[in-house]
């Protein structure tokens, strides 16, 4: 035990002393997330403003066609100005780009007006285009709005109720909370927890592992009078420091960052006081002997600090596999979803930013099975340390 | 005392050591003298304990490499070929990280480190980080590590390769205060001239076996050669390849 503590010691002593460990562990880790989460946060909050105020543009060919359609447009904020000279031009033009969208308003509009046929009108979009989307989307709603309106107009001249034609009166209550709607866009947090949890232990255990090997610093410390397993440990002990450490940073500046977003406008209250800070703290934490050991026991299969260093950018990544694939069939949260790390914290985070009861039974399965696991392979690399061919 | 008997060590197809026996006794210094890729290093590292020999042992004081590899490390100082330090530790730094590992209490631990650094007279850089330390600077450290807890049998696996005039100087010097303290020292080298002017025992080994095992005078006598490099050639030719 007190070969450990030494171990432990010099481990963070030494680490704490190397620019490369710190800045991963203690800026890196913690400061990605929040500052990536800020980028993207007003991004959307920028796009979902700019959809109902700004004016838009809206290129028509045939516009003399229908001059009251035109000016009815132009009423909803569309700045309708002419657009490429015929429709062959306007589909190239949206194929490559130029155009997000382009109405065309065909010779017969008038008479078919008229005459009381539906008159066809072209919106020419590209649905795989997102940006494009939304512009079609406004474009289509104002055609559909004045298709509505004249159509009442219609009615009302043949002595018929509007409301006639209305046979169902929709509505929807939505009953997501700000805190809920919050978890949606806060779902990712909870990898980039992890992510800078493993950014702070990652060199540490390229440094006890293969860095050490590289160096000729693990001969003679094998050759002292100290149990292998015991330097092991030490080694993990350390590497969990630096990811604790850098695992509550993030969590800090994850706190302070949130103060700083504007939620309120796209709608959002996350759950994230000081109370949760503290409880997602306990959450993650056995995550740290997962990761530790995980980095420890892949670093120690490498021959050397580079490929080290290659094999842990994956181990990265690997936390998010679980967490993707649920979000992408947009699974429910389930018992059995708790015995798998990395998912289960995220699912309870979730549940925690949502404001929603967090299930006691769900937390203990999460903190046991990741812990079993992290003790699992602690003892593997442990025995991986009594091999000779660790040398090299 | 350290006792080694018929160790045999192979890696995949490759018979390093074929069967190595030798004794170093206390108060003497033995040299572990052959080519490259003779075994010397493998023999070692059987010795301070890295490696498991497939077949035979040794023995520390009497204790047993294998079955009682922490006792034996107990009593063993070791240098390993290449050894190196903890760049962001200073070398008393680095010194103390080995002295507490071997479990010294923290008064003792002070005076052994300073008592090491003036015996290896590394006073003018002790407290500077090893970092950019020049090869001679990095040995002394790494040999005074080992030494801290005053082992009583002391390896040294190529100390002086790679080491100036002045540097082999001193450490011939610290070797010969080592064996004047009763220590049992055991070296390896590959170069004959520096192995005659320091050992009592010469330990020739070549192809994993031991070609001979005698005194400088007693290896002239035996191989007919009054010239050491001839005689040293000839020892290694009278062991067959693998």
């Amino acid at each position: 035990m007190r070969t450990l503590l030494f171990v432990l010691a010099k481990e963070v002593l030494d680490n704490f002393r190397d620019r490369r460990t710190l800045i991963s562990a203690l800026v890196m880790g913690p400061l990605f997330g929040p500052i990536l989460f800020a980028f993207v946060i007003n991004l959307s909050i920028e796009r979902t403003l700019a959809d109902v105020d700004e004016t838009m543009e809206l290129p028509v060919i045939g516009g003399e066609h229908a001059p009251n359609l035109i000016r009815y447009l132009q009423s909803r904020n569309l700045d309708v100005v002419t657009g490429p000279a015929d429709r062959a031009a306007a589909v190239a033009g949206v194929k490559t780009g130029i155009f997000d969208v382009v109405v065309v308003i065909p010779e017969g509009f008038g008479e078919q007006l008229v005459d009381g046929i539906p008159a066809r009108v072209e919106v020419i979009t590209d649905q795989a285009n997102t940006q494009a989307e939304r512009d079609a989307r406004r474009a289509r709603s104002a055609l559909r709005a004045y298709s509505q309106e004249l159509g009442a107009i219609r009615l009302v001249a043949r002595g018929v109720s509007p409301s006639v034609v209305q046979a169902l009166n929709v509505d929807e209550v939505d009953v997501s909370t700000p805190s809920g709607r919050s978890g949606i866009l806060l779902g990712m947090m909870s990898y980039f927890f992890i992510f800078a949890l493993l950014m702070g232990g990652m060199y540490l255990a390229i440094d006890t592992t293969a860095g050490e090997r590289e160096r000729g610093s693990l001969e003679p410390l094998l050759s002292l009078p100290v149990t292998r397993d015991q330097l092991m440990l030490g080694k993990i002990a350390a590497t969990c420091v630096f990811m604790a450490l850098s695992l509550i940073l993030s969590l800090c500046s994850f706190f302070i960052a949130l103060k700083f977003m504007p939620f309120e406008e796209l709608g959002m209250t996350p759950n994230f006081g000081p109370r949760v800070v503290i409880a997602a703290f306990f959450i993650l934490a056995p995550f740290i002997l997962l990761g530790a050991s995980v980095m420890t026991l892949v670093a120690s299969f490498t021959k050397s600090y580079k490929e080290a260093q290659t094999w842990l950018s994956i181990v990265l990544i690997a936390p998010t596999l679980p967490i993707l694939i649920v979000s992408i069939l947009a699974l429910r949260p389930q018992l059995g979803f708790m015995f798998v790390p990395s998912l289960s914290q995220h699912l309870l985070l979730i549940d925690m930013v949502k404001n929603e009861p967090v299930n006691l039974l769900h937390v203990t399965i999460s903190v046991a099975s990741t812990l079993v696991i992290g003790a699992l392979l602690t003892w593997i690399c442990a025995r991986l340390y009594r091999r000779e061919g660790l040398l090299g | 005392m350290i006792a080694v008997r018929d160790i045999h060590k192979s890696f995949g197809s490759v018979q390093a050591v074929r069967g190595v026996s030798f004794e170093a006794t206390d108060g003497k210094i033995t040299g572990l003298l052959g080519p490259n890729g003779a075994g010397k290093s493998t023999t070692l590292r059987v010795l301070y304990t890295v490696m498991t020999p497939d077949r035979g042992d040794a023995l520390i004081d009497g204790m047993n490499v294998v079955t009682d590899s922490l006792a034996a490390r107990q009593r063993i100082g070791a240098l390993p070929h290449g050894a190196g330090l903890y760049p962001h530790l200073s070398a008393r730094e680095n010194i103390a990280y080995y002295a507490r590992l071997c479990g010294l209490d923290k008064n003792t631990i002070d005076d052994r480190v300073a008592g090491i650094v003036e015996l290896l007279e590394i006073d003018d850089f002790a407290d500077r980080h090893t970092r950019g330390f020049s090869h001679g600077q990095r040995t002394k450290v790494a040999i005074a590590r080992a030494l801290v807890h005053e082992p009583q049998n002391i390896i040294l696996d190529e100390p002086s390769s790679g080491l100036d005039v002045m540097a082999t100087r001193s450490l011939r010097r610290l070797i010969l205060k080592l064996k004047d303290s009763g220590r049992c020292v055991l070296f390896s080298s590959h170069v004959m001239q520096e192995v005659v002017a320091l050992c009592d025992d010469i330990v020739i080994i070549a192809n994993g076996k031991v070609a001979i095992n005698d005194s400088a005078d007693g290896i002239r006598n035996r191989t007919g050669c009054d010239d050491l490099e001839d005689a040293f050639v000839k020892a290694i030719r009278l062991v067959e390849p693998a």
